[in-house]
C-alpha cells in the first residue's frame, strides 16, 4: 500500500466501506439462519442486504474514480438500481407469503393483516362468476 | 495489504453465501427459499464489486447490472407465481 497522501487515503476509505459491508452481509446470513419466521427473515436480509451491497459498491465507485479517473455510469446505475429493487423485492416476497397462508412463528403475538385479507377473500369470491362469464 | 484486505472480504462474502445455501436446501416453507436466493443474488454482486476492485479493472461492472435486474426478475416472477398461480395476469373486468 503507497504511503502517498491522497491515494492512501482514498484506499483507506475503500477499505472501510468494503470491510462494513462484508460485516453488513455476513450479519444479514446469520439472520436468515437465527429468526424463527419467513417475515423476520425478510426483515433481516432485505434492509442489512441492501445497506451491505451499497456500501460495497459505493466503495467499489470511489475506487475507480480516484484511481483509474473513470467514474462508472454503469455502477452508479447499478447503486440506485438495487436501491430502488431490493425493498420491493422483499416487500413482495412477503406479501406473497402472507397471502399464500405461510403460518407466523409461534412467538409471535398479533396479525393485523388477517381480517383484512379475509374480507379480500370473500370480495374475490363474489366477483369471481363475473369475470368467468367474460 | 489492500489486496489482502479483499481477499479477506471475498472470503467473508463466501461463507456468508455458505450460510445462504444452507437456508436454501433446509428451509421449511418455499418462500424461505425464494428470499434465500434473493440474497444470494446480491451477495454475488458484492463479491463481483470487490474482484473487479482487485483485480483493478473495470470490465466486470455490468455483470453487477445484469445479476440486479435478474434476481429482482427472478424474485418478482416466483413470489406473484405463489401467490396467484401465474406470473403475467390481467384484470379482464375493463
Amino acid at each position: 500500500m503507497s504511503s502517498l497522501g491522497v491515494n492512501g487515503m482514498i484506499e483507506w476509505i475503500v477499505i472501510i466501506l468494503v470491510l462494513f459491508g462484508t460485516a453488513m452481509s455476513l450479519l444479514s446470513s446469520f439472520g436468515l439462519i437465527r429468526l424463527p419466521d419467513v417475515y423476520n427473515r425478510a426483515h433481516a436480509t432485505t434492509k442489512s442486504a441492501t445497506l451491505g451491497i451499497l456500501s460495497i459498491l459505493l466503495g467499489a465507485f470511489i475506487y475507480f474514480s480516484f484511481t483509474h479517473g473513470v467514474s462508472s455510469i454503469r455502477l452508479l446505475l447499478a447503486i440506485v438500481f438495487v436501491f430502488l429493487t431490493a425493498p420491493v423485492a422483499g416487500h413482495l416476497v412477503t406479501r406473497s407469503a402472507h397471502r399464500y397462508g405461510t403460518p407466523l412463528a409461534p412467538i409471535s403475538v398479533q396479525d393485523d393483516l388477517k381480517v383484512l385479507y379475509d374480507q379480500q377473500v370473500v370480495k374475490d369470491e363474489q366477483e369471481r362468476p363475473v369475470d368467468a362469464d367474460n | 495489504m489492500f489486496n489482502n484486505i479483499m481477499l479477506l472480504a471475498m472470503f467473508l462474502l463466501s461463507i456468508s453465501l455458505i450460510i445462504t445455501l444452507y437456508r436454501i436446501i433446509k428451509g421449511p416453507t418455499i418462500h424461505d427459499r425464494i428470499l434465500a436466493l434473493d440474497s444470494i443474488a446480491y451477495i454475488i454482486i458484492g463479491i463481483v464489486a470487490i474482484l473487479s476492485i482487485h483485480l483493478n479493472s473495470h470490465a466486470y461492472l455490468e455483470t453487477i447490472l445484469l445479476i440486479g435486474i435478474l434476481a429482482f426478475l427472478s424474485t418478482i416472477a416466483l413470489s406473484r407465481y405463489m401467490e396467484r398461480g401465474v406470473v403475467i395476469g390481467r384484470k379482464r373486468n375493463d
